[in-house]
């Protein structure tokens, strides 16, 4: 199949080997049956107000006992009207908004939005810039995973603690993207054809300062949690995401991978820069929440080699292209899809030009809505608490499921 | 009472207090928020409320999910039409005395989202707003000032008289009437009681 056979002949394998699989299994004894007691269903609604939907999402739940019988999503709540703003708007005028998208990653997003706008018009990103690009994704990455990580520990009922240390290291990594771009979250920071601004003095430094020091924060993340025997117990079996439904699904990211498939956009797409770096895939074995756990923790660890060589090697140099301009900008009448691996998966936009200063059709490709479509089938059968569970697993954010 | 005498009194290790300053001192030093992030603005809040920015140094670290158990109503977000009857309905399921943040331009104005058409603009058209942060998102410090601002509120508000707080007066509502969805807008699209549009007077 075209989807695994991507790059060197098996660059996943090692790691698979000894990521996931080396974790010891939890053996759950087998759930009673409910049998024929003649019990009534029961309808739920979970949401919108419910602490651990993560924003607003309501789930319509049919429990039989406590066992989920149907599940229906049902979204809409935070829908911004972020596409027909940004047709209405310039090209540029509509960088701030994807910001606002996945409002924990904005540096990716603004990446798969300047990358779309950049085929369309045909930019060159000068060598300066895609590093200073790469850099920031990978700590978008990080920020991301270790945040994601806090708050599904805090579903399963570790309240406090694990979001307290990944709120210590996003503190670090939002400092240096706000001395960066002069924002904490909303960076805003890319522009069609490089960056907004040079970096800051002594940023480098800073920077390889706090990957210098991630790497004792995982390691200390990773003894309070893998192999925790609670966490095992409430995460492994639970929520299992079959390969083939993955697959069919156009599941994306680390969802994908932690059900079995080797398959990731900075490998097959190779936009930006990523074919000077090395770094391998962590695919998962079985597919449930605890993979998607594991594979976010082996995912950081490559991010960090990505960054290590990316802080080194970055050259000097101009950080936007000549040709581009900021003002009266128009591409040409066309259309363009751009992608990339966000931390939640392929993040894409779909512009359609007919050469006036806004685009005709603006469509983003949200990897959250997208891996929320199969909620319901990881969900059947399983107790209404694994369901908040499965459900952080899953990495939604609602700015971008409803846009 | 007069501050010379109240100092004297206090160095013979006698504390007086009146019972407003009693129940304003009890009152703004526990504040429960309501655990409800909204959208971008919740990411913040929860970032106040770790370890760097430590909201719980203003006693108002007890985040509690069910609005039974909360004072404080942190509107953290963007508030759709779809969202803002569950925000007025939570707001009226809190028991009195209530206070409301309004959190980031989007629920003061409808932020940058205010030209699109499922936007509220503005949550103060529905609910009586104490404290208003702008920015998007508003740092977590900003957080903090509102909170401060909100609790010299509090000291300053007086139990009887014409000045006192909406909970103490009987004559007045706690609960505000939830919008509904009409044929292109929600139903009613204010609240008269906390919210007029400015009318400009333009002449004849």
């Amino acid at each position: 199949m075209s989807l695994t056979s991507t790059g060197a002949a098996n660059p996943f394998g090692a790691l698979s080997a000894n990521g996931t699989e080396s974790v010891q299994r939890f053996s759950r004894s087998p759930k009673p049956d409910p049998g024929d007691l003649g019990g009534e269903l029961l309808e739920v609604s979970m949401g919108p107000h419910h602490p651990s939907t993560h924003g607003v999402f309501r789930m319509d739940v049919v429990l039989d006992g406590e066992t989920v019988v149907k599940l229906k999503p049902v979204f809409g709540y935070l829908h911004r009207n972020h596409e027909k703003i940004a047709e209405n708007t310039s090209y540029l005028g509509s960088m701030p908004y994807t910001d606002r998208l996945d409002y924990l990653c904005s540096m990716t997003n603004n990446w798969a939005y300047a990358l779309s706008v950049e085929k369309l018009a045909g930019l060159q990103v000068p060598e300066r810039a895609q590093y200073i690009r790469v850099i920031t994704a990978e700590l978008t990455r990080l920020l991301n995973h270790t945040c994601l990580i806090g708050f599904l520990l805090q579903d399963m009922g570790a309240l406090g603690t694990p979001m307290m240390y990944a709120f210590r290291e996003r503190e670090k990594i939002l400092d240096l993207f706000e001395s960066l771009s002069g924002a904490r979250m909303m960076c805003n920071y890319m522009r069609f054809g490089g960056c907004r601004c040079e970096l800051p003095k002594h940023w480098l430094e800073q920077a390889r300062q706090v990957v210098e020091d991630f790497p004792h924060f995982l390691d200390e993340f990773e003894a309070l949690l893998t192999g925790n025997e609670i966490l095992l117990a409430r995460s492994q079996g639970v929520g299992v995401l079959p390969k083939d439904l993955a697959i069919n699904a156009s599941i994306t990211g680390p969802m994908l991978r932690a059900a079995g498939v080797g398959y990731d956009i900075r490998k097959v797409d190779n936009y930006g820069i990523y074919e000077r770096f090395e770094f391998r895939v962590p695919i998962g074995a079985h597919g449930d929440v605890f993979d998607r756990y594991m594979v976010r923790v082996l995912e950081m660890r490559e991010s960090l080699g990505i960054l290590r060589k990316a802080l080194t090697d970055i050259p000097e140099g101009p950080i936007m292209d000549p040709k581009s301009k900021l003002r009266g900008f128009k591409p040409k009448a066309g259309e363009a899809y751009g992608r990339i691996e966000g931390p939640k998966g392929e993040l894409g936009f779909y512009l359609i030009s007919d050469g006036s200063a806004n685009p005709f059709r603006y469509r983003v490709r949200p990897p959250s809505l997208i891996n929320l479509t199969v909620l319901e089938d990881m969900c059947l059968g399983h107790n209404v608490a694994d369901v908040v569970i499965i459900l952080g697993s899953v990495d939604i954010v609602l700015g971008e499921v409803d846009r | 009472m007069d501050e010379g005498l109240r100092n004297e009194l206090s160095k013979a290790g006698v504390f007086t207090t009146s019972l407003s300053e009693l129940y304003n001192w009890g009152q703004k030093n526990s504040l429960w928020p309501l655990q409800f992030g909204l959208a971008c603005c919740a990411i913040e809040m929860i970032a106040a409320s770790m370890a760097r920015f430590d909201i719980a140094r203003f006693g108002a670290e007890v985040f509690r999910p069910s609005p039974r158990q909360a004072d404080l109503m942190i509107v953290a977000g963007t508030v759709t039409k779809k969202m803002a009857p569950q925000v007025v309905r939570l707001y009226n399921q809190m028991p009195e005395p209530k206070f409301v943040i309004a959190m980031g331009a989007c629920a003061i104005s409808g932020g940058p989202f205010k030209q699109g058409y499922n936007v509220l603009k503005g949550i103060d058209r529905y609910i009586p707003v104490d404290v208003h942060i702008p920015g998007c998102p508003p740092r977590p410090e900003a957080l903090l000032h509102a909170l401060m601002t909100l609790q010299k509120k509090i000291e300053e508000q007086s139990l009887t008289g014409i000045n006192r707080p909406r909970q103490m007066d009987p004559n007045q509502t706690g609960e505000f009437p939830i919008p509904t969805f009409g044929a292109h807008d929600l139903e009613p699209p204010s609240n008269p009681e906390v919210w007029r549009p400015i009318k400009i007077d333009r002449g004849s």
